[in-house]
C-alpha cells in the first residue's frame, strides 16, 4: 500500500473548497491551512497560460522532515503517510525548514501541523476531505501499488509532474498537466 | 489569489528567530497531549446530521449540517443525491458554517434613536421592535395605502415577507436579482423561446461537445452543478470557447479564448450568425421545423461579416470563422451559455436575443448536449385567505419597460423620491437578505431615496452597510438555525429539499418566517399565518406530496419522476414552444410591435477617455455578492479584492503589485478605500478588473470593513435597458490614483 494523490490541473479552478473543507474537517484554526491554492501565469496578453493547483504535504517517500526530526514526532507509516505525533513534537521547527514545499506550520497550540491525507477518514474507508468535496472532481486518491487503481491508471495514461523533483524527495502528490 | 498564509509565515519566521519562541512553544506541551486528544475527539465525535439547503448563494445546494451534542456546527457536507451539488458543496457552502459562527452577527433588534442630538441605535426587545414596525405598517396604509410600503428582498427570508406584504395589500416588491442581474437574459430568451432560462440554467453541459461562454466565468462563479459539469465536459474532450476581455479561469480551460474588446459582444455574435448562415452549416431541419423568421435573420446579418466584426471586436476574421464552424460541428450538442449577471450595457436583452438566436439556428434548445427540457414539481400552497388586490404594484412602477417581468429595484427606489409626476409614491421600505447599498449603483440617488422614506426596516443576519440606513434592524438567524420553504429544484428531473434547523438560533436572532408571522398577527392578519411553527407548514406540504418530515430528515432530497415527457425534443413528434407562434422566434414580432429592433443590432458604446480604464467586475469562487466578505472562514481565503492591471498600464502609471491605489471615476466619485494593485497579463490594457463585494463601510464588520474597493460605488452612470429596465453597469471609467486623496495636510 502506497497512498498517493493525483490532481488534474486541467480541471482545477482554484476555488479553495479543498482549503476550507480541510479546515472544517480537521479543526484547523482560522488563519492557518494544511492545503492551499497556487496560481501560475505565463505568457503575455493575449497568449497566456494559467495553472491553478491545490498544494499540501507531499507525503514524500524520502521525507526530509522525518529525517531531521530530533524526537521522532515526525514519522512515516507503512502506507507512506507522513504524520506528526503532537505530544512528541517539541516545536523546534527543523521540519518546517527542511520541507521544500512549505507544507508545515506551527499550530497555535505549539506543535507542528500539516496534511495527514485525512488518515482518520481513510481508516473509515472515506476519501480525504479535500478530495471528497472538490466541485471539479480534479482530485484523485488511491494506492500506487495497485496497478488498477484510478491513480495508477491516470499516471500511466496522462502527462504529469511533481513539485520540486530536484529536491529528490519522491513526492506522492502528482499533478496532471 | 494564493490562499492566505499570513500567520503561517509570521510564525515560522519566529521559530527561526531563536530560542525564546521555541522555548515558549515547548512550555505549552504540558497541555499538548490533552489538546491533541481534543482534536482527535472532535474529529471522531459522533455528529448529528440535519438536512439543509445552502443560503450562501442562490444555487441552493442541498447538504447535511453536522453538529455535536453541545450544539456546535462542525461541518456542512453536500447531499450526494442533490442535482445542484452531487454531494460536493462549493467553498462557500462548506464555509457556510462561518455565517453561524461570525461574532459580528446582528444579535438583537435595534431601533434608531436620538441621544444628545446624535442619531444612534439602541438595543430593543423583539416586542418593542415588532410593535413599532406594525404601527408603521398601519400608519402607511392609512395615510397612503398599503402599496406605498415596498419590499426589496432576496433569497429564502424574502419569500416569507412577500407573503406578509401580499396579505397586507402591497405587491410593491422587487429584488436586485432581476434588473441588476439576470433579468435581461430572461427577457431575451422568453422573447425567443417563450420561457425564461430560469435557475439553475437548463444547460446540458455534461453532454455538450462545445460550450461557449460569453463573459460568463464558470469556475469563478461557483454555480455548483455547472462547475461540476464543465469539469465532466473537459474530461469528455468538449471544446470550450470563452469570449472575455479578461483571461478568466474558464478562458484558461478553453481551446479558444477570444480576447474581445469590451462592449462589442453583439457584433461578434452577428458575425457568427453570418458565417453559420452563409456557409449553410446551421441546423436546417430544426430551423425549418421549429423556428420562424429565418429569412429575415438571413437578410439582417448579410453585411455583418467577420471582416466587419474584426474592426469592432478586435477578433480576427479567421478566428470568428473557425469558432463558428466548431460550434456548428458540435451542434446540436452546443451551448451558447445565457450567462447570469448580464446587466452590462443597456442593450442586454438584445445581446441575450443574439445568444438565443445562435442557439436556435444551431438547434441546441431541447437537444442533448444543448439545453434540456427542465422540469420541477410544484409545492402545494399552505391554505390561507385570498390576498387583497393592490391598486398599483411593481408592474405599474416599471410600466415604462414593457418586458419587465419582475419588479425593477431601481424603479422602486426612484419611486421613493417625491416628484409631481410620481403616481406611485413609495413611503416605507423593508429590505431583507439584500445589501442594496452594494448591489444598487448610483449611490447618490439611493441615499436620497432612503432619506425620503418615512420608515425603513432591514432584516439580515449581518450588520451589512444597508442596516446603517434603517430605522429598525431585525437580526435574522442564519439558514443553519431555521426552517424555510421547501426548495423545489428545476432540473433534469423534479426534486425537493428541506431546510431543518441544526442548532438553536444564536443570540436573540429569529427566523424570517417568525418575523413575518409576528408582524402579520399584529396587523390582524393572523389567518394568513395559521401555524405555530413553520415546521407545520412543511409537514403539511410534504404530506400532500406523499412524503413526510420524518422521511426528509433521513434523505434530505426527494426525487420525483418526470411528467412533462422526455428530457429532449423527440425528433419524430410535434413540439410546440410556448411562444405566440408556437415556434422559436428568431425574428421577434413582439419586439417590432413594441417599437424595438426585431433582430439584434450592434450599438457602439462609449469608450474610456484618455487616462481612464473601463471598470469591469466579477466574482471570486469563495465569495457571494457582498454577503460573505466578513465570514471568518471565507474571509480567511480571500480578505479583500485587488485591482487587476495590465503590465503596460502599470508601466505607464508606475504601479507595482501590492501597491495601494484609489480610484476616481468619470463623475469624479473617489473610492472610499484603497485597493491593492495586481499587475497581471490576464487583463486588457483598456480595462481594469476587480471582484465584486468588498469595500464594506460598516465598522461593525470587523474583518471586512475598509478592505478593498466597492465596485458598485464607482458605478455612478448606468445604461438602462429600454426593453426590461435592466441596469447596465459596465460603462464606467476610472482613473488610478497613487496618492491618498483623503490625506489631510498639516498646517
Amino acid at each position: 500500500m502506497r497512498y498517493a494523490m493525483v490532481i488534474d490541473t486541467l480541471k482545477c479552478v482554484g476555488c479553495s473548497d479543498c482549503v476550507v473543507a480541510c479546515q472544517t474537517e480537521n479543526n484547523v484554526p482560522i488563519g492557518y491551512c494544511r492545503d492551499w491554492i497556487t496560481e501560475t501565469v505565463n505568457g503575455a496578453y493575449p497568449t497566456i497560460e494559467l495553472e491553478l493547483k491545490s498544494e499540501r504535504c507531499n507525503h514524500c517517500e524520502n521525507a526530509p522532515c522525518v529525517r531531521c526530526c530530533p524526537t521522532g514526532a515526525s514519522h512515516q507509516l507503512d502506507n507512506g503517510i507522513v504524520l506528526v505525533t503532537g505530544d512528541e513534537c517539541i516545536g523546534c521547527g527543523a521540519c518546517i525548514e527542511s520541507c521544500p514545499y512549505d507544507a508545515r506550520f506551527q499550530h497555535p497550540d505549539g506543535y507542528v501541523d500539516k496534511c495527514t491525507f485525512c488518515h482518520h477518514r481513510l481508516e473509515k474507508g472515506q476519501l480525504p476531505s479535500c478530495v471528497s468535496v472538490c466541485p471539479t472532481k480534479c482530485m484523485y486518491f488511491g494506492d500506487l501499488d495497485n496497478p488498477n487503481s484510478e491513480v495508477s491508471r491516470l499516471l500511466k495514461n496522462r502527462k504529469h509532474k511533481t513539485l520540486a523533483p530536484e529536491a529528490g524527495t519522491k513526492p506522492k502528490v502528482y499533478y496532471l498537466i | 489569489m494564493t490562499t492566505s498564509r499570513r500567520k503561517f509565515i509570521k510564525i515560522s519566521a519566529l521559530g527561526l528567530g531563536g530560542v525564546a519562541a521555541t522555548t515558549s512553544a515547548f512550555n505549552m506541551f504540558g497541555s499538548n497531549s490533552y489538546l491533541n486528544e481534543m482534536v482527535k475527539e472532535n474529529i471522531t465525535k459522533k455528529l448529528k446530521r440535519t438536512p439543509t439547503y445552502c443560503e450562501v448563494c442562490f444555487w441552493k445546494c442541498a447538504g447535511w449540517t453536522y453538529s455535536d451534542n453541545e450544539g456546535n456546527i462542525q461541518k456542512i457536507i453536500g447531499n450526494e443525491t442533490d442535482p445542484h451539488c452531487y454531494g460536493r458543496l462549493c467553498p462557500r457552502g462548506t464555509g457556510g458554517v462561518g455565517m453561524y459562527t461570525d461574532e459580528d452577527r446582528l444579535k438583537t433588534p435595534l431601533i434608531r434613536t436620538t441621544i444628545n442630538g446624535e442619531e444612534t441605535f439602541k438595543e430593543a426587545s423583539w416586542e418593542e421592535a415588532l410593535d413599532l414596525i406594525a404601527s408603521k405598517f398601519k400608519g402607511i396604509k392609512e395615510k397612503y395605502g398599503a402599496e406605498s410600503f415596498a419590499l426589496l428582498k432576496h433569497g429564502s427570508p424574502g419569500k416569507h415577507l412577500e407573503h406578509l406584504f401580499k396579505a397586507y395589500g402591497s405587491d410593491t416588491i422587487a429584488e436586485p436579482a432581476y434588473a441588476q442581474c439576470r433579468g435581461a437574459r430572461e427577457a431575451g430568451f422568453a422573447l425567443t423561446y417563450g420561457s425564461w432560462v430560469g435557475s439553475p440554467e437548463p444547460t446540458d453541459i455534461r453532454d455538450t461537445k462545445c460550450l461557449v461562454l460569453i463573459g460568463s466565468h464558470i469556475g469563478e462563479n461557483m454555480h455548483n452543478s455547472q462547475v461540476q459539469e464543465m469539469s465532466d465536459a473537459i474530461d469528455n474532450g468538449a471544446t470550450i470557447i470563452t469570449v472575455d476581455p479578461r483571461f478568466s479561469t474558464a478562458a484558461s480551460k478553453s481551446k479558444h479564448w477570444l480576447a474581445i474588446k469590451p462592449a462589442t459582444d453583439i457584433a461578434l455574435m452577428l458575425a457568427w450568425i453570418n458565417v453559420i448562415i452563409e456557409e449553410g452549416i446551421y441546423d436546417k431541419e430544426y430551423v425549418e421545423k421549429y423556428t420562424t423568421g429565418f429569412n429575415e435573420l438571413k437578410d439582417h446579418v448579410l453585411n455583418f461579416t467577420p471582416e466587419w466584426a474584426y474592426g469592432i471586436t478586435t477578433i480576427k476574421p479567421e478566428v470568428i470563422r473557425k469558432t463558428a464552424r466548431e460550434m456548428a460541428n458540435a451542434a446540436p450538442a452546443v451551448i451558447i451559455h445565457p450567462g447570469r449577471h448580464v446587466s452590462w450595457y443597456g442593450d442586454d436583452t438584445q445581446r441575450a436575443r443574439a445568444m438565443a438566436i445562435l442557439n436556435g439556428i444551431l438547434g441546441s434548445w431541447g437537444r442533448r448536449g444543448g439545453f434540456y427540457l427542465k422540469e420541477s414539481i410544484s409545492v402545494p400552497k399552505y391554505p390561507h385567505p385570498k390576498y387583497p388586490h393592490p391598486k398599483w404594484d411593481w408592474r405599474d412602477i416599471g410600466e415604462k419597460y414593457p418586458m419587465a417581468q419582475m419588479g425593477i429595484t431601481t424603479e422602486v427606489i426612484r419611486a421613493a423620491i417625491p416628484s409631481a409626476d410620481n403616481k406611485y409614491p413609495v413611503k416605507a421600505m423593508m429590505v431583507a437578505g439584500t445589501n442594496i447599498t452594494k448591489s444598487i449603483p448610483e449611490k447618490a440617488l439611493l441615499e436620497k431615496a432612503m432619506d425620503e422614506l418615512e420608515f425603513m426596516v432591514v432584516m439580515d443576519t449581518m450588520p451589512m452597510d444597508v442596516t446603517g440606513y434603517a430605522d429598525v434592524v431585525l437580526p435574522e438567524c442564519t439558514y443553519l438555525e431555521r426552517y424555510d420553504g421547501i426548495r423545489s429544484a428545476t432540473n433534469r428531473e423534479p426534486s425537493i429539499a428541506v431546510r431543518v434547523p441544526a442548532v438553536k438560533p444564536k443570540y436573540d436572532s429569529k427566523p424570517g418566517w417568525w418575523v413575518a408571522k409576528q408582524i402579520g398577527e399584529r396587523l390582524g392578519l393572523g389567518e394568513f399565518f395559521n401555524y405555530n411553527d413553520y415546521e407545520e407548514v412543511i409537514e403539511w406540504q410534504l404530506k400532500q406530496m406523499g412524503t413526510s418530515l420524518e422521511e426528509m430528515n433521513k434523505i434530505g432530497v426527494k426525487h420525483f419522476p418526470r411528467k412533462s415527457g422526455p428530457l429532449y425534443i423527440e425528433e419524430d413528434k410535434k413540439y410546440e414552444f410556448p411562444t405566440a407562434s408556437g415556434k422559436v422566434e428568431l425574428y421577434s414580432k413582439e419586439l417590432k410591435n413594441l417599437g424595438f429592433d426585431p433582430l439584434p443590432n450592434y450599438t457602439k458604446h462609449p469608450e474610456a477617455p484618455q487616462g481612464f480604464y473601463r471598470l469591469n467586475y466579477g466574482r471570486a469562487p469563495m465569495h457571494t455578492f457582498s454577503r460573505t466578505a466578513n465570514n471568518p472562514n471565507l474571509n480567511d481565503l480571500k480578505s479583500e479584492n485587488d485591482l487587476w492591471v495590465n503590465p503596460k498600464v502599470a508601466r505607464i502609471i508606475g504601479l507595482k503589485t501590492g501597491q495601494k491605489v484609489w480610484l476616481r471615476n468619470q463623475d469624479e466619485i473617489i473610492s472610499s478605500f484603497s485597493i491593492k494593485v495586481r499587475v497581471t497579463e490576464r487583463v486588457r490594457w483598456d480595462s481594469v478588473y476587480m471582484v465584486h463585494g468588498f469595500g464594506h463601510d460598516n465598522k461593525k464588520l470587523s474583518r471586512a470593513f475598509g478592505k478593498g474597493i466597492n465596485d458598485t460605488q464607482m458605478v455612478s452612470k448606468t445604461m438602462i435597458d429600454p426593453i426590461m429596465g435592466g441596469t447596465g453597469m459596465r460603462g464606467n471609467f476610472v482613473e488610478i490614483l497613487t496618492e491618498n486623496p483623503y490625506k489631510t495636510v498639516e498646517i
